[in-house]
């Protein structure tokens, strides 16, 4: 029912049609690809698109920027699911403790969440990136962390939304242990929340990921990735401006696509959201 | 108005006081001896025992936490391994760029995306909503070093209109310092341009709806007056939160702004000084962001109450 209230939102179905091609190119990459990731076609360097059976053309080494672009479907995914999952998880857990248990430790935990809150979103990752060192594990973790603070905002108010209902109050009267009415009671209903903000910041992980990768902190050569592609291209922007175009579009059209899923699913799952 | 801004006051200390705690907690994630990576690998074995008792990483953590503190609130962030200088004076050295880029990319955002939210909210759910609906998603969307790129391409190498990179010069006139920011300014203020946007949308369909501009109408008053001077003045308010909090995120955005543009402010350096693991110098700038961010936010607090009463008026009651 519900789904099909989402279907009938442009705006996430849109989101659901990006997304779901993006997935198609991360699981079937092999087969869609035309060349392999790293294979230097020594013919062709720099080819402009449509050059040598290069559809996109390829890059300063004569790799095929088509291929590339496929299988970073995979890293921009890897990556969104991985952070978005840590975020989400601590998140909810320490908005619950927040929100259920309220007093000191509600405090505390919001004070530390507005502290992590006060680095620009980027920065924080930033340099996580570049105290940890490096390489996909520690984009995943970084970016993930840096989601926990708005995971655990939204999840605490969602929390004092329902922690005062009747159905609540009454299932604590009947001798239901903390856990059960948490379990039970009170995550059911910040699910809609969750599965909003886990779209939005769906976006936000391909961005961090890709941001990082340009600055040469993320996914390190010679796997292919979004971000260290556009950082590649940047020395080429006067010879092959192709290089940077399409890696971009990519993003682009991939953080689109979580956004537009995100706004459909908002207006459908929780109107009063909306902005 | 005063219990008010007390209030405000009293509540930037604990968070500060976190905001130090992450930064310290950030050098300790170093993997080794931070003492012998912080320095690098050409230092000798006396300077590494100097620096290490200089930030105690011989006594406990929280001993560390309280120099660390100490320092920090005299005005010392440490030095910097690769400029061998003051990090303080480093940062507050190339922070007007910064601050300038910032400055002018949230000048474009709020010049482009206020008339763009009141049209869109005025010819609401018409072809130009969808529009402005849509291009302000894409600017949200959009990876900003990645639109600087094609601005440079478009603008710079392939119609000539405007210099990629640098800073221009002031010997050469005023007009030579903006050239050189046009094209980063836009690109950086594209980010805030999307969330403005989208928020005076929305706040101002939210102000049309109410019962007093219905009023307006049924008075027979201009459209153009009641949409400027009734409506837009009480949908402001809230924007005016949005656009203080989008200072924050371009400080940080200028990073990637100023890589793409080689622009000397701080972005520049960061990425410098992670390029060259100098971790002083990296933790130094994080911290100095994230206050001058908690010092906006604050200060946007202030304004919000003075141009909303009803927010004064909760505080000086309670």
């Amino acid at each position: 029912m519900t789904f099909r209230r989402i279907l009938k939102s442009k705006s996430a179905l849109a989101g659901f049609v990006i997304i779901t091609l993006d997935l198609i190119l991360a699981i079937f990459a092999p087969f869609i690809a035309t060349h392999s990731y790293d294979e230097m076609d020594f013919m062709y360097v720099l080819a402009k698109p449509g050059e040598g059976g290069h559809i996109f053309g390829t890059d300063d080494y004569g790799r095929d920027i088509f291929s590339r672009l496929v299988y970073g479907a995979r890293v921009s995914l890897m990556v969104g699911v991985v952070a978005v999952g840590i975020g989400a998880l601590i998140g909810t857990v320490l908005g619950i403790l927040s929100g259920y248990f309220g007093g000191f430790l509600d405090s505390l935990i919001m004070r530390f969440m507005d502290a992590l809150l006060s680095f620009p979103y980027v920065l924080l990752a930033i340099a996580m990136m570049a105290v940890l060192g490096p390489g996909l594990f520690n984009a995943m973790i970084a970016i993930g962390v840096v989601m926990v603070p708005s995971f655990a905002r939204v999840v605490r108010s969602a929390v004092l939304n329902v922690k005062n209902e009747d159905f609540v109050i009454a299932s604590k009267v009947l001798g239901a242990s903390n856990l059960r009415v948490i379990f039970h009671h009170i995550f059911p209903n910040i699910v809609p929340s969750l599965i909003i903000y886990s779209s939005l910041n769906f976006a936000g992980a391909v961005i961090s990921e890709a941001t990082l990768s340009f600055l040469g902190l993320g996914i390190q050569p010679p796997t292919p990735s979004w971000g260290s592609m556009l950082s590649e291209a940047k020395d080429f922007l006067q010879v092959a401006p192709h290089m940077a175009i399409f890696p971009g579009l990519a993003i682009l059209l991939t953080c689109l696509g979580f956004n537009l899923l995100g706004d459909g699913l908002r207006d459908v799952l929780d109107p009063r959201l909306r902005t | 108005m005063r219990k008010y801004l007390v209030k405000r006051l009293l509540q930037v200390i604990p968070t500060l006081f976190f905001v130090l705690l992450i930064t310290f907690l950030l050098l300790k994630l170093i993997p080794g001896d931070p003492a012998m990576v912080i320095l690098g690998p050409e230092a000798r074995a006396e300077d590494i025992a100097r620096f290490r008792q200089q930030l105690g990483l011989d006594k406990p953590v929280l001993v560390q936490f309280l120099l660390y503190l100490k320092r920090v609130l005299t005005g010392d962030l440490g030095k910097s391994l690769i400029y061998k200088q003051d990090v303080l004076s480093l940062i507050l050295e190339r922070f007007p760029t910064t601050f300038v880029l910032s400055v002018s990319a949230l000048f474009i955002a709020v010049l482009v995306g206020i008339p763009a939210g009141i049209l869109s909210a005025v010819k609401h759910n018409s072809f130009t909503d969808l529009l402005i609906t849509v291009l302000a998603l894409i600017g949200i969307s959009i990876p900003i070093f990645w639109f600087g790129m094609v601005l440079i391409i478009v603008f710079s190498l392939k119609l000539g209109w405007l210099p990629a990179v640098g800073l221009g010069s002031l010997d050469k006139g005023i007009w030579d310092v903006v050239k050189h920011l046009i094209l980063p300014s836009f690109a950086l203020g594209i980010l805030s341009m999307g969330t403005i946007t989208r928020f005076t949308r929305s706040s101002m369909l939210e102000v049309l709806r109410q019962d007093y501009v219905r009023t307006a109408y049924a008075k027979g008053l201009r459209k153009r007056l009641i949409i400027y001077r009734h409506a837009l003045r009480n949908a402001l308010v809230p924007i005016i939160t949005v656009i203080g909090l989008q200072l924050g995120n371009l400080l940080a955005g200028a990073v990637l702004t100023e890589t793409v543009f080689a622009l000397p402010g701080l972005g520049k350096l960061m990425v410098d000084a992670i390029m060259r693991r100098d971790f002083m110098l990296v933790q130094g700038e994080v911290l100095f962001v994230a206050v001058t961010y908690i010092f906006i936010n604050l200060l946007v607090d202030v304004v919000y109450a003075v141009v909303n009463p009803k927010i004064r008026q909760s505080y000086e009651r309670g």
